[in-house]
């Protein structure tokens, strides 16, 4: 696929002067950026660049201490994580964060929580308007789990799933609630070259047909390059580079970076 | 043999969301159900109800009580015990206090009150988790007991602070046989537990375990875990607090409401352990088994030729009690229900291997 | 004001008592991240095995020896039977195995020794010592009793600095890290729990010597644990200070709230002092804030 016959179009978030930091420890420095609508960002940068921090600060679970953050033209300066899910924004982890007792079926439907309704009582009762609803959201899970092809481990508990099914059944999970935009923590980290492919392909279609904003955190160069839009480059809490791809390729700093140039 | 899944196809997601998707499922459930409705009333003995049935039904109530906070929403609590007396004073002031009041009603109402009480215990884990708040809640046991003896107004100003279930009494049927308060506990357990089971089986239950599983990543797809914990302590005091007012009015019949300590709390809990948490059926086989480990540590070993004094007694169910759950938490955490669910894979598939 | 003074003082003195208890909760925590529930039925378990001893005869000293030779035998046993599958698991996992630990030991000890009140006479003094021309009175057990917590205290932060000490803080924060830079997991347990059962010997002949020992002493042990909230789980000295906040604040409020609600305060208001404390800092006094991260 041609990334330049995609039309990317406002910007959908926008990160102005961010900063952050844990006791005396900058994790983020003065960062600002914007990802538009439609495209698939990459940020990367070395370990301990702030990029899963800049992900954590998008999605409400830290709170910067200066810079704002503009979702769909609203600024905000604190927000928890649930009120970031309910306007939109999904995400996976660096590290899998599952629900380990539950199958792979439940997890996806916790995912779709947003978009039910029921509440105590009528999930009491369950005949009747609760159970309608489990059917029809129980649907469009079935949807995404054909889509991310994983129909055969559907009632399995997820602990008990292989490395490479983990990731995509959190994908899934954040799929379920048809985020306008997707974080994803390194898809890929620990996978094998097929299951790389499978993961590129997923997170390409996402972008495609549900027209996901989506931007992700990856290590492996190679997929970087061929599947985002647009990269920006952190380095010790700071934005040393943000372009196309190609131009990213041809940053100083950027290759400096990763060659390890003295600071 | 005749238990098997295969060529058991379901057509719809109604019938794969059904509790029992498989027909044998259903066949022996209804069995089991008519057993306890019709069976149990034909060959019973009063001795039977009182000592064993009766207390059984009450206390696996509790049991799945505690299971949705603990079980289900990992919320650990050590105040079941205090809780359930909570049930029982306020049911017990709602019928002396307004004496035409529907059972049923003073039922629902003493539970409402339990939840409310539950929730506010439950505050602290907004901000705390694991043991911290278990010794949270150890404030409400040993607070809510010494409440229910010094507040005289809650015992009506009795000097022995006994409080003495009034008769029951549901729509003209007049509860007064072991057999009949038996029936009528189970048709409140039974309800209770299809509505517990409804509820974990959706949206409040996916809710509890994400909290339970890992609750930032609950956080992060949108739950909010304040209202999921009190959520889960609400509907799990409910619970208890029902199951408390049982355990007044069709087993002790009266009591002194400090009786509802710290012993009841650890009781449910391993109830719970070795039942299996997170399991609605081992709320109920956990009960069934801690009640019937002390009658069988007193009536067995006479029969084998030793003869145990009562303290040893206590003090070999103190033992076996706690051998228990360390070997639960370490061979199955899920423990007995999840034993019965491997031996119906076993079955499903016997007499072939594959 | 004497009175206050004294009641006060009173307080603090029980204080220690619970400290004593505490300190052994918080070193099991601090090295092995268990919350080590059975510490109080170890306390009552030492006490029954040292007043044992004694009554059958054998010399103070060597009962004490005894006494710490069957707590260093059930710390291995309890690794052996317990810890040694329990590796990795979730801390609440941990917490209920403890429990049944707890259920387990208490009912072990009275099989074998009896349920009955046992008077133990180790000769601390129990005059009642007067200060201030008479206005105060403090019983002199108690002075001994703080001098006991204070030396033990003393001994525990020596430990940690050493290298045994570092090993075990390391052990605490991450069990799978510590054995693949060959910490040996196993002996570090066995080592941590022995120390927790020798503290608990010295709690437990300490408690004896007061009330006698008694399966009460595990009831009154679970008070360690608004100790701990207040103290900071992880802090040896949070330990000490929580145990004489909360000694002294039960007494007090005992003294003089209780009379406003008909007394018997003093049985609740420990816990309900560690809620109202939780809420507003939840590590503790001492404790360390958790940063946490995904």
């Amino acid at each position: 696929m041609n990334p330049a016959q995609k039309t990317i179009g406002d910007v959908l978030l926008k990160v102005e002067n961010i900063s952050l930091s844990f006791g005396g420890v900058k994790a983020l420095t003065n960062i600002s950026f914007e990802i538009r609508e439609h495209e698939i960002l990459a940020i990367i940068g070395p370990n301990g660049a702030g990029k899963s921090s800049m992900l954590n600060c998008i999605n409400g679970f830290y709170h910067p201490q200066e810079g704002t953050i503009t979702f769909k033209g609203q600024p905000r300066k604190q927000m928890r994580p649930h009120e970031a899910a309910k306007q939109g924004i999904a995400r996976t982890f660096q590290n899998i964060a599952l629900f380990k007792g539950m199958s792979t079926l439940d997890n996806i439907m916790t995912g779709r929580l947003l978009k039910m309704k029921s509440g105590l009582l009528s999930s009491a009762i369950y005949k009747g308007p609760a159970e309608k609803e489990q059917i029809e959201h129980r649907e469009f899970c079935e949807r995404i789990i054909d889509f991310l092809e994983i129909e055969a481990i559907r009632k399995v508990p997820v602990g008990r799933l292989p490395y490479g099914l983990q990731k995509r059944v959190e994908l899934g999970r954040a799929l379920a609630a048809e985020p306008t935009l997707l974080l994803l923590d390194e898809p890929m980290a620990g996978m094998n070259l097929e299951e790389k492919q499978d993961m590129c392909r997923f997170i390409l279609d996402v972008n495609d047909e549900f027209g996901t904003t989506i931007c992700l955190i990856e290590h492996d160069m190679g997929v970087v390059m061929d599947i985002s839009d647009r990269i920006v480059v952190l380095d010790y809490g700071r934005k040393i580079g943000d372009g196309l791809p190609d131009e990213i390729k041809r940053n100083q700093a950027v290759i400096d970076a990763y060659l390890g140039v003295q600071h | 043999m005749f238990y098997r899944e295969s060529g058991q196809f379901k057509t719809s997601y109604r019938a794969d969301q059904a509790i029992f998707t498989i027909p044998q499922d259903r066949i022996f459930f209804a069995l089991f159900m008519l057993m306890a409705y019709v069976g149990v009333p034909l060959i019973a003995s009063d001795y039977l109800y009182t000592a064993l049935i009766i207390p059984f039904l009450c206390l696996s109530l509790a049991a799945l009580g505690l299971n949705i906070l603990t079980g289900y929403c990992g919320q650990l609590s050590l105040g079941t015990g205090a809780f359930m007396g909570v049930g029982a004073v306020s049911a017990w002031n709602l019928a002396y206090r307004i004496p035409d009041l529907n059972i049923l009603v003073v039922f629902i109402l003493a539970g409402l009150i339990t939840a409310a009480v539950g929730m506010f215990f439950g505050l602290p884990s907004m901000r705390i988790k694991g043991f911290y708040l278990a010794v949270a809640t150890l404030a409400a046991q040993f607070f809510l007991p010494w409440l229910f003896v010094k507040w005289g107004w809650l015992t009506n100003h009795n000097s022995s602070g006994v409080i003495t279930a009034p008769q029951l009494e549901l729509f003209g049927w007049v509860i007064n046989t072991p057999m009949e308060k038996y029936l009528f506990a189970l048709s409140i357990v039974a309800l209770l537990a299809l509505a517990a089971k409804n509820l974990v089986r959706s949206n409040p239950g996916r809710q509890w375990m994400a909290i339970r599983d890992m609750d930032i990543a609950a956080e992060i797809i949108g739950i909010r875990p304040m209202v999921a914990k009190l959520s889960a302590f609400a509907v799990s005091s409910f619970y208890v607090g029902v199951a408390g007012a049982l355990y007044l009015f069709v087993y002790l019949g009266s009591t002194e409401p400090d009786g509802f300590n710290i012993n009841l709390s650890f009781q449910t809990l391993f109830m719970i352990i070795i039942g299996g948490l997170g399991s609605i059926l081992g709320s109920f086989l956990g009960a069934f088994f801690i009640l019937l480990l002390p009658i069988f540590l007193t009536r067995v070993p006479p029969m084998l030729g030793f003869e145990f004094s009562t303290a040893l007694v206590s003090h070999l169910e103190f033992m076996v009690f706690g051998a228990l759950i360390v070997f639960f938490l370490i061979v199955e955490p899920h423990g007995l229900a999840r034993l019965w669910q491997i031996a119906k894979e076993k079955l499903r598939i016997w007499p072939f291997p594959y | 004001m004497m009175f206050f003074l004294e009641v006060l003082i009173g307080g603090l003195m029980a204080g220690v008592m619970y400290s004593l208890v505490a300190l052994g909760f918080v070193l099991i925590f601090k090295a092995s991240g268990v919350f080590n529930f059975a510490q109080g039925a170890m306390v009552l378990f030492a006490g029954l095995f040292f007043v044992g001893f004694m009554e059958l005869g054998v010399p103070l000293l060597l009962s004490l020896l005894l006494t710490a030779a069957v707590m260093v035998l059930l710390a291995g046993v309890i690794e052996r039977l317990v810890l040694r599958h329990l590796v990795n698991q979730e801390g609440i996992i941990l917490f209920m195995a403890t429990i049944g630990v707890s259920f387990f030991l208490d009912g072990f000890g009275q099989t074998i020794w009896g349920s009955n009140v046992r008077q133990l006479d180790v000769g601390i003094p129990t005059d009642p010592i007067l200060l201030f021309d008479g206005d105060i009175l403090i019983q002199s057990f108690d002075l001994y009793a703080a001098l006991v917590a204070g030396v033990l205290l003393a001994i525990l932060v020596v430990f940690q600095k050493t290298r045994i000490g570092r090993a075990l803080r390391a052990v605490a924060d991450d069990h799978q890290a510590a054995q693949s830079v060959g910490i040996p997991l196993n002996v570090i347990w066995v080592i941590v729990w022995s120390i927790a059962g020798l503290v608990a010997l010295v709690a437990g002949v300490m408690w004896g010597s007061k009330l006698g020992v008694q399966p009460a002493i595990v009831s009154l042990a679970l008070k360690a644990l608004p100790v701990l909230i207040l103290g900071g789980f992880t802090s040896v000295p949070g330990a000490i200070v929580g145990g004489l906040i909360i000694g002294a604040g039960e007494k007090l409020a005992e003294v003089y709230i209780g009379p406003l609600f008909g007394g018997g305060i003093e049985n609740w208001f420990a816990y309900v002092l560690a809620l109202g404390f939780l809420l507003i800092r939840p590590q503790g006094l001492f404790g360390e804030r958790i940063i946490e991260r995904v």
